[in-house]
């Protein structure tokens, strides 16, 4: 990790690799158990991957408050680097980063994948597009983030102190962007049209935290975007089929 | 030493039928309209009751739960404004980080203050971690939300020029100008909730009454030492009318009597948290190493919740299982005859050095109104007069 000063914010990054420029945008929880995937993506890539302001060991977040000044720095942060041609793949809540970076000013971006992506909402005032997690007991939520919750879900038992403490640290920052409205913008989905690059939508086929048929309407409202269903998966396939997921970004990009 | 009679007005009908889980998810067709009415009137009755005993009042709010129906607490303290004579009013409190329009929590106490004459206490209180969920407050920025309510609250009734602009973090207003302005000057006194010596600190530093609930023998002398430190580093001397200690109380003619009575009071301790582990840690409402911690208790996974008390040996007891004496050895309770109460109010104020005011349960659980009756007027008459050499 290094510390990256983005017009004066300092920005916690892993970066690692060589070769074309990746973008990587994470989830709202578990980037300690993204890390392998991170590596194995470095292989052919140069991974950049930010932690979101208020995670990790980075200064708070205090003037930074929503999805909206996340784009804004992770859009300067491409400036700063003057990264150009770039993959942008945001996972779960960094999809929905790359959707607001997507919807202001993707000049700098050449593809985009979406992994889980939240941040638009398709459904009726009185459903939910994305289970009430912060409401539910892990009894009940490991169940939908994970294809095989036993192998896959954290387990606080074995995990020292200061593993509890990173996750504990990223539940409260999922709360402090993601609370209310509940992970999503209620105007985002007026201005996808915006978002006119090649997109590949990845979903965990067991997903049950944002179903399937959520990507499906993702696709549907994006003006160039494919939907691709990873099996034994959930709502974190990176975690879960790192491989399959590192070959349908490369096989996309490639196309 | 004022006294002050607090119920939570709990739906305790429907605690049996409702085992493990009181708060958040219980569907509203277990309230039955006609029995809510008679616990409001009951408990209003009790209240009202104690304009005659000397006594004071305290009421509060929680939401979604049949552990209090007083959900709006203001309600209960506007009908106390008018039925009353000469007690004073505490709201403990007004959960202002969980309520979107300061302003009119600003109307709310003003008004009340104007109706009973100036005799309103002012209660800020962060409110319980599961009070987050019915008002789908944020818990990542409850605090700062908190601060700034609280003083948009006192600006807005203590300016008397005409409208003011606030354009906060949390809350914008162009033109803030709350009618009718308090009936006591400045502002009715301030009180807030403590459950840590962070809190109390924070009380010491601006000078505010705290209320420290069912602490114990265990917890409250550090929460009382950090209130006092907070003061002195403002310079400020920590007088006792600055401190207020909650506790479940049960008189009675005889020691089994007063048992009793606490027995019944004290099913508020073994139902009061009966809440899922997922509404009593919401993100961000307790320090990161608080959390962190709470993860590796058993049953945070399944949602099972936990809870115990402290006794003064330092083991801890599952207050489903504890005796009365178990919660007098904690603190918690007060209980037996008038002679024993005011022994045990004695040695507890000794223990932590001194408080001003007892917030003092007197009805809860499955107390009778019979009994409630008894237990307060006992306690007027037998118990506060003996308190006075408290301070």
């Amino acid at each position: 990790m290094e510390t990256l000063d983005i017009k004066g914010f300092p920005v916690e990054t892993h970066i690692a690799g060589s070769g074309p420029p990746l973008l990587y945008l994470h989830a709202e929880q578990y980037f300690e158990q993204v890390r392998p995937y991170l590596d194995a993506l470095a292989k052919k890539w140069r991974v950049i991957a930010p932690r979101h302001p208020g995670y990790g060991a980075a200064a708070g977040a205090t003037d930074l408050r929503s999805v909206d000044d996340l784009a804004y720095l992770y859009l300067d942060l491409l400036d700063e680097l003057k990264l150009d041609n770039v993959v942008l793949v945001g996972a779960s809540f960094g999809g929905w980063i790359a959707l607001e970076m997507c919807v202001r000013n993707h000049a700098r971006l050449r593809k985009l994948v979406l992994v889980s992506s939240v941040g638009v909402k398709f459904s009726g005032r009185e459903e939910r597009d994305f289970a009430d997690l912060f409401y539910m007991p892990d009894i009940e939520s490991f169940p939908m983030l994970f294809a095989d919750w036993r192998r896959y879900a954290p387990s606080y038992a074995t995990m020292s102190s200061g593993q509890l403490e990173e996750l504990a640290r990223e539940r409260h920052m999922f709360a402090h962007y993601g609370w209310r409205p509940y992970l999503h913008n209620p105007g985002l989905k007026r201005w996808l049209h915006r978002v006119d690059l090649p997109t590949l939508v990845l979903w965990g086929e067991a997903d049950g935290f944002a179903k399937p048929s959520y990507g499906q309407s993702l696709v549907s409202a994006l003006p160039a975007a494919e939907l691709m269903v990873i099996r034994d998966a959930g709502h974190y396939p990176e975690i879960e089929q790192s491989e399959a997921v590192i070959r349908a970004i490369d096989a996309f990009v490639q196309r | 030493m004022k006294v002050w009679h607090f119920s939570e007005l709990a739906y305790y009908p429907a605690w049996k039928e409702l085992g493990a889980q009181l708060r958040n998810v219980v569907p509203s067709r277990l309230c039955e309209p006609e029995i809510a009415a008679d616990l409001y009137h009951r408990g209003l009755d009790e209240w009202a009751l104690c304009d005659e005993l000397g006594l004071n009042i305290m009421v509060n709010e929680h939401h979604a739960t049949a552990t209090c129906i007083d959900s709006v607490s203001t309600i209960s303290m506007a009908i106390l404004a008018r039925e009353t004579k000469k007690a004073r009013l505490l709201c403990l409190g007004m959960p202002i980080g969980n309520r979107f329009d300061a302003v009119r929590v600003a109307e709310e106490y003003s008004m009340l203050d104007v109706i009973s004459r100036g005799r309103v206490e002012m209660g800020f209180v962060k409110g319980a971690p599961f009070e987050v969920t019915p008002a789908n407050s944020n818990p990542a920025d409850l605090m700062p939300r908190f601060w700034e309510a609280h003083d948009l609250i006192l600006k807005a009734m203590t300016t008397h020029d005409g409208p003011f602009n606030w354009e906060g973090r949390y809350f914008q207003y162009r033109q803030v100008n709350v009618w009718p302005r308090p009936y006591q000057q400045p502002h009715p006194p301030v009180w807030l909730t403590v459950n840590s010596p962070e809190s109390a600190q924070v009380g010491g530093e601006r000078g505010y009454v705290i209320g420290s609930l069912n602490t114990g023998y265990v917890r409250t002398p550090a929460i009382y030492a950090a209130y006092r430190k907070g003061a002195a580093s403002q310079g400020r001397e920590a007088t006792p009318d600055r401190f207020a200690y909650m506790a479940i109380v049960g008189v009675g003619s005889t020691r089994e009597e007063g048992y009793r009575r606490a027995d019944q009071i004290l099913d508020y301790s073994r139902t009061a948290l009966r809440v899922g582990a997922q509404f009593a840690f919401p993100p961000g409402y307790q320090s990161v190493a608080a959390t962190a911690q709470a993860l590796k208790w058993p049953g945070y996974g399944s949602g099972v919740p936990m809870r115990s008390i402290a006794l003064r040996n330092g083991r801890q007891v599952d207050p489903n299982g504890a005796s009365v004496e178990e919660f007098i050895d904690a603190g918690i309770c007060f209980a037996g005859t008038p002679d024993m109460v005011v022994e045990q109010i004695k040695a507890f104020h000794g223990h932590v050095g001194g408080f001003g005011h007892l917030l003092m349960m007197g009805q809860g659980g499955h107390i009778t109104h019979d009994d409630t009756v008894d237990n307060l007027t006992l306690f007027s008459k037998e118990v506060l007069p003996r308190l006075s050499e408290l301070g």
